[in-house]
């Protein structure tokens, strides 16, 4: 267990460095720059830019500017943001946090609605409610994104029951500890719904498939048979068996905490990484781009690393390799 | 039984879909970007059967609408018949065949906006048919160019194995781990804004194709490993038979079916792609419409709460989204 750990670690090391080098290569090396705006901008000299740019280190050739984000990355700082003119981490962090709190929360809600969701619908496949579960996740899942944050944002408006857009009212700073607590609450209940139902029907699908299928496999019949009541023959016989894709699509959720929610982050005004990273590209802020890159294909490599563990601890067939 | 039927369903929405909008520049009665600023934000066109005197006109007919302020038009006295097959503005037919007979249309100085209009007084439909135009050509050439380089790289890996297999799996692990949002998003942002429509369609497309390829490689090359051990295979090869014709005739027929998925999966994937990155300001730019650039008005308070008739995009997008969806779920499970 312990060297293939190591082994892992090392060969997400390698593809996190081999990802860098690649969002690199493609940013720097593509025509646009933060200076063509200011290059425009009849009240700043040539001077000055060229003055910034030296002071940046974005006149040195390509491999020591890498070089130099590198040594930047290791230390936690991922470069310096052009626009704000501070570390690139001193940017990401706290829109971070405020993004993981809403696909953690969102993320969260999925799961717990999809797994008892799914595990009953797949009893119940050919009867109406089981006809029901699987209309609405098809519907779900033709419904773009964007048109499930604007309908969402459209009906919170309409109703007046939700505020909409941003994080917390304006008078955050003067409230109390619990109407602060209510407050963001009540900010979090239309993105959370627009994710969680983006999410739902994805794990609604895989859940009730996998259970199906194990339903279906002679060893179940076989617990039936022997007289196994049958809510006991679900969650003892069926479901771990049918746990392996779900763990693989847990490392996925836990792939995407970072990178799902940008659209209904920018639709609803949520200042997470969504909105920032928006921004930084239509600025051309390299090295915050490059980091908001970076930190989220981090965590892709972190999702598919857990969610591979937690495969080697539930099927024994792939810790010994016999299949 | 009743999944058949609603493959087929699908099938003859995704056939009819791809009719009107193929032919929209015949279906819509404006160009997409002929602006009427007295007719900003107007509601869609209410079209009667009965006039205010109780009479039944057999030909539909709408009233023309006075114009008092921005914020206030009503339907005047006068009354314009819709007439079918009118001449009007000239356009080219599915893009190369000159016409000017549209479908429906009224005549001047009445105008018909079956979906109401924009903030410019853009005819809606007329923009919402261009728009589709765009947005599944975008996806259409995206997965071909995606379908094209997987296809490609996933033979070159699963064929020759080794060191060519080696490099490229390690290569398309590198892009899967990319989060491909952000991905379009930065390449995008980065490369010029300020282009023509065409070569800004033409560069969205290619990000979008050239950032998809990862997938379909893999999958490709797993069929190629297995189709290449195949008995047939070996002795086509034992015979003297030249790469080129093993792929052609052997290998290539195999992938055939998850190719086929791949690309009614990947057809709504890049649309959807494409969609997005209009909505955010970095896709196709005005006055060039999209299905994502007509939504992104939507992000503006006033718009949501008082025009709902800027949600038109949505109901096309989802119908042909739906059915290639069912197509590809019945593909998929034919094909195991």
């Amino acid at each position: 267990m312990g060297s293939y750990v190591l082994k892992r670690v090392f060969h997400g090391a390698l593809l996190a460095f081999a990802v860098s080098v690649l969002t690199f290569a493609l940013l720097e090396l593509a025509p646009g720059s933060y200076f063509d705006e200011l290059r425009a901008n009849p009240n700043i000299s040539a001077e000055t830019i060229t003055l910034l740019k030296t002071r940046y280190g974005l006149d040195k050739p390509l491999p020591m500017r890498y070089e130099r984000w590198l040594e930047s990355a290791i230390h936690g700082d991922f470069g310096v943001s052009l626009a704000y003119n501070t570390s690139v981490r001193a940017l990401l962090l706290p829109r971070a946090k405020n993004t993981i709190l809403l696909t953690g929360l969102a993320t969260f809600v999925a799961w717990v609605i999809a797994i008892p969701l799914g595990i009953w619908s797949s009893t119940r496949r050919s009867t109406w409610r089981g006809h029901i579960v699987e209309a609405a996740a098809s519907s779900l899942l033709v419904i773009p994104e964007m048109i499930l944050a604007l309908a969402c944002l459209w009906i919170a408006v309409r109703t007046h029951m939700f505020p909409v857009g941003g994080m917390t009212s304006a008078q955050f700073s003067e409230l109390d500890q619990w109407a602060r607590f209510k407050d963001l609450a009540s900010h979090l209940v239309v993105p959370i719904t627009v994710l969680a139902l983006g999410m739902l029907p994805v794990l609604i699908r895989h859940v009730r498939s996998s259970m199906a299928e194990a339903l279906s496999s002679p060893f179940v019949r076989a617990a039936r048979a022997h007289g196994i009541p049958g809510r006991w023959v679900l969650i003892q016989y069926a479901l771990p068996v049918a746990a392996n894709p779900l763990i693989s699509l847990f490392g996925f959720s836990l792939a995407g905490l970072l990178s799902a929610s940008m659209l209904v982050e920018v639709v609803i005004g949520w200042p997470g990484i969504g909105p920032l990273l928006l921004e930084s590209v239509l600025a051309r802020d390299v090295y915050v781009v490059i980091g908001a890159v970076m930190l989220s294909s981090l965590l892709v490599i972190f999702g598919n690393f857990v969610a591979d563990l937690l495969l080697r601890a539930a099927d024994p067939r792939i810790r010994t390799g016999v299949s | 039984m009743r999944k058949q039927s609603q493959v087929r369903i699908a099938v003859y929405t995704l056939i009819a879909a791809h009719a009107v909008i193929l032919l929209g520049d015949f279906v819509a009665p404006y160009p997409y970007a002929v602006q009427n600023r007295d007719y900003s934000f107007v509601g869609p066109t209410r079209i009667h059967l009965i006039d205010r005197q109780g009479r039944f006109h057999v030909r539909p007919f709408i009233y023309g609408l006075r114009y008092r302020s921005p914020e206030d038009m009503e339907e005047g006295e006068q009354i314009f018949p819709i007439r079918f097959l009118i001449l009007g503005s000239e356009y080219k037919l599915a893009g190369f065949l000159p016409a000017r007979t549209h479908l429906f249309g009224v005549d001047e100085p009445a105008r018909i906006f079956l979906l109401g209009t924009d903030q410019y007084g853009r005819d809606q439909l007329s923009r919402l048919l261009r728009g589709g135009q765009i947005s599944l050509l975008a996806g259409f050439v995206a997965t071909a160019l995606s379908i094209g380089i997987g296809l490609l790289f996933g033979i070159i890996a699963g064929y020759y194995g080794r060191l060519p297999d080696e490099a490229l799996m390690r290569l398309t692990e590198v892009f899967m781990v990319l989060p491909w949002l952000y991905l379009l998003l930065a390449v995008k942002g980065f490369l010029p804004l300020n282009l023509g429509p065409i070569r800004s369609f033409l560069l969205v497309t290619v990000v979008i194709g050239l950032v998809g390829w990862a997938r379909p490689a893999r999958l490709i090359r797993g069929i190629v490993l297995s189709a290449k051990e195949r008995n047939y295979v070996i002795a086509a090869r034992g015979f003297g038979a030249s790469d080129l014709y093993i792929f052609r005739r052997h290998i290539l027929p195999q992938t055939m079916t998850v190719l086929l998925t791949q690309a009614t999966l990947l057809v709504t994937t890049y649309s959807l792609s494409e969609m997005t990155l209009s909505f955010l300001g970095l896709g196709i730019s005005e006055p060039v419409p999209s299905w994502g650039n007509m939504l992104a008005s939507l992000q503006q308070y006033h718009v949501l709460t008082s025009y709902w008739w800027m949600f038109a995009p949505a109901f096309p997008a989802i119908l042909i989204f739906w059915g290639y969806y069912t197509v590809a779920n019945s593909l998929q499970e034919s094909g195991q």
